[in-house]
């Protein structure tokens, strides 16, 4: 059955792909981020490939006023609505050190800026008793590393903001997804040397989109990411204080 | 913008490139990138040469600025980013019944990359060039992105397609799909017996798309045997078959060595029977039979290969009849090797088509081949033929010169929009091209 799908920091590649997998399957699109002359481009692309509606929206997960028009315009379209979060920013942890006032961004930015949409969004959800809440967290929020761990620290609270949701749409027959991917060749991680299972980021959506239609609750994509973040997961403390990885 | 150090190479792998890579993933960031450091574009890097790198510079990859922004369902007008794989549209405006224009032999060549080519199709001898069917580019330059089109601007427009590039990054470009009969291909294959006889069948055949598989090994009376590909789209019901497979790892000099081809290429030609035979086949089968196997490149080992290809006038034909028997004397050639008849379209000042006969045969870059193909290449001058620029990857500036008639009009446009010589690449350094003789 045909949703439409509002998707916050469709600029992301990843999102790119997820919006054109999904349009050519006939779902609607809502793409929300900062950037509206790219953000047109790919509504447009949107439509060529098969959505029967595409539109570009404002939204800034910084600036919560930014939520309502876009809450007003879903409340306004019929049948199945579903969320997807692509949002999220990484600076580097040097640069957090170097100015600890980049904490606060990068938790609104991949935390609660979503999560605040998200609360919003819940009743519509609710009320309409269908469709999906995807929302992209990372590997890196699975354990707090030497190399990134306030971002790790912005994506675990928004795992756990996650199965909370979940744990209540599931309640009223919304379906709420987690992803993490392991690393992914987008602008983010451009020009970053030697990263491990660099997967292209059409996979990843197509990986996505297999998750949304299978109802999975915790999606690692690519899969090798579920092995590698178990081991992860399962060193003691004591032992990973003193690792470099 | 983030610049990536790489190493990275054409097709053919046998010239290669160190320098830094920016990889846009929005158009705003490819005018972020031209700030920084005007640069070359590339695109997926399916030249063979050195036409796609840039060595010790920056290049700027336009591979992720790939969306479709508008099509006009009724006319098949399309507007696209230069990223967008040629194949990609295939697949994605197949099934609603519209082709691309014109097709190189590979879908992953980009919008970009097709039309600083200025490519050819199997269809070349009646829908002319892809340039010829664009109607408006987008460049990117110093102070924004800039459109043209051929009526307007014809000189910068006849610089860029077929251009090498040379006129600065190209964001997007408009151009019309062809209706087509549906999204199947029906094909004909005909077993030619030798050189004289594949002239008379291409030059009476009237398919709209056709194409010559040559046996760059056969010899004497069998000089010029092969297998005549002619099509039509069509109604049918065959889909086409998933995913590629991948070539793991660089291959052992052994598989293409000479007894091996000759074998391969004998049980190719007698696949078709004698009395010819007609298929139906899923569209992009048709036009890049060599995709589904990803990387093939790689089956050529470390050392990589060459592909010549060179197009003489109709009048030519036995000189080009003279360099296919060098190219079986020299027991060199692989079995990908192909024969076509072409029109005279060509949209730019630098534009490889010209009406005759185009013939491209690939080698295993081996001790001899590098000579072999220089004299291929003064065998086609001879002829008052030229080169492909997309690729070759051994031609002098002296052995090239006169083959492109308008070079010096495509030089005066170029050296306007970019006197600095930024979008310079290591083909036109090689060949000299933007030096005046
Ligand atoms: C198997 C195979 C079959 C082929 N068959 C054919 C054929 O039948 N007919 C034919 O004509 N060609 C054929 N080719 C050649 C191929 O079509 C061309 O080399 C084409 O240019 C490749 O596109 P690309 O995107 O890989 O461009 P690249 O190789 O990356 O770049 C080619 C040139 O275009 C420039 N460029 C690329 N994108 C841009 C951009 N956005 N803005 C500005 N400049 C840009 C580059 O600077 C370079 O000069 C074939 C190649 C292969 C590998
Ligand atoms: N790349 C990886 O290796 C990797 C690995 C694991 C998880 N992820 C996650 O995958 C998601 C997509 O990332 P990506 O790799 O595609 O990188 P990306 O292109 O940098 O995507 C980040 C997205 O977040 C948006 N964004 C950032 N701050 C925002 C804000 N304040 N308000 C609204 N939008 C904002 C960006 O929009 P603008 O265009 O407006 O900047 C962009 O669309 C992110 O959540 C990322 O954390 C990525």
């Amino acid at each position: 059955m045909s949703t439409t799908w509002i998707v916050l920091g469709a600029t992301s590649t990843i999102a790119r792909h997820f919006a054109r997998l999904v349009a050519a399957k006939g779902d609607g699109l809502i793409l929300a981020g900062r950037d509206m002359e790219e953000l047109r481009r790919s509504a447009a692309d949107g439509l060529a490939r098969g959505a029967p509606l595409a539109e570009a929206m404002a939204f800034d997960a910084r600036d919560p006023a930014s939520f309502d028009p876009l809450l007003d315009r879903l409340r306004a379209i019929g049948g199945s609505i579903s969320v997807a979060v692509f949002v999220g920013s990484m600076p580097s942890q040097e640069d957090i050190d170097a100015d600890p006032s980049l904490v606060d961004g990068t938790v609104t930015d991949s935390f609660t800026g979503p999560a605040r949409f998200l609360t919003a969004v819940a009743p519509i959800l609710e009320e309409r008793g269908m469709g999906t809440v995807v929302g992209v967290g990372s590997v890196a929020g699975d354990r707090g590393r030497l190399g990134n761990y306030v971002y790790g620290a912005s994506k675990a609270g928004f795992h756990a903001y996650l199965s909370g949701l979940r744990n209540r749409l599931g309640r009223s027959g919304v379906h709420v997804v987690t992803v993490k991917p392991g690393t992914v060749d987008t602008a983010m991680t451009w020009g970053m040397d030697k990263l491990p299972f660099l997967a292209p980021p059409e996979k990843v959506a197509a990986d996505i989109l297999r998750a949304v239609e299978r109802r999975t609750d915790v999606l690692y994509t690519p899969f090798i990411w579920w092995p590698v973040m178990t081991v992860i997961r399962a060193i003691p403390e004591r032992i990973f204080k003193k690792m470099k990885i | 913008m983030r610049w990536k150090s790489s190493d990275y190479a054409g097709w053919g792998r046998v010239l290669r490139a160190s320098g830094e890579v920016a990889r846009p993933e929005r158009a705003a960031a490819v005018a972020q990138a031209t700030a920084d450091t005007p640069s070359p574009a590339i695109g997926m890097r399916r030249s063979y040469g050195d036409a796609c790198l840039n060595d010790g510079g920056r290049v700027i990859d336009m591979t992720r600025l790939d969306r479709v922004l508008d099509f006009d369902a009724t006319t098949g007008e399309i507007h696209v980013e230069a990223g967008a794989m040629i194949g990609e549209l295939l697949a994605t405006f197949s099934p609603r019944g519209w082709l691309p224009p014109v097709m190189p032999g590979t879908g992953f060549a980009t919008v970009g990359g097709g039309i600083c080519m200025d490519v050819h199709g199997k269809n070349h001898h009646g829908a002319g060039s892809l340039g010829q069917h664009v109607t408006e580019i987008t460049l990117m330059t110093g102070d924004g992105p800039r459109t043209i089109t051929p009526k307007d601007d014809a000189p910068l427009f006849k610089a860029t397609v077929g251009g090498l590039g040379q006129t600065g990054p190209i964001l997007s470009a408009r151009f019309r799909l062809l209706k087509a009969k549906g999204d199947v291909m029906v094909v004909t294959e005909r077993r030619v017996q030798d050189w004289d006889e594949f002239l008379h069948l291409l030059d009476a055949s009237d398919a709209t798309y056709s194409v010559g598989w040559i046996d760059a090994t056969a010899r004497g009376l069998s000089l010029g045997r092969g297998i005549l590909e002619e099509a039509e789209t069509g109604g049918g019901l065959v889909r086409p078959a998933k995913r590629g497979r991948k070539v793991p790892m660089d291959a052992p000099g052994l598989t293409l060595s000479p007894p091996v081809v000759r074998a391969f290429n004998a049980a190719y030609w007698r696949r078709v029977p004698a009395s010819g035979r007609t298929l139906v086949k899923p569209v992009d089968d048709f036009f890049f039979p060599l995709d589904k196997i990803h990387d093939w490149n790689r089956l050529y080992g470390k050392r990589g290969f060459h592909q010549f290809q060179c197009v003489v006038p109709l009048a030519e034909a036995d000189r080009l009849r003279g360099i296919l028997e060098k190219v079986a004397n020299s027991g060199l050639a692989s079995p990908l090797a192909v024969l076509k008849r072409t029109g005279p379209g060509r949209a730019g000042f630098l534009s490889f088509p010209m009406e005759g006969y185009t013939l491209a045969v690939d080698f295993p870059n081996r001790t001899g081949a590098e000579r072999l193909i220089r004299d291929l290449i003064r065998m086609a001058a001879e002829a008052g033929g030229r080169i492909y620029f997309a690729k070759d990857s051994v031609a002098s500036p002296e052995a090239v010169r006169g083959m492109y008639s308008e070079q010096g009009q495509w030089l005066d446009e170029v050296e306007r929009i970019d006197p600095g010589a930024a979008f310079a690449t290591d083909l036109v350094r090689r060949l000299k091209l933007r030096e005046r003789t």
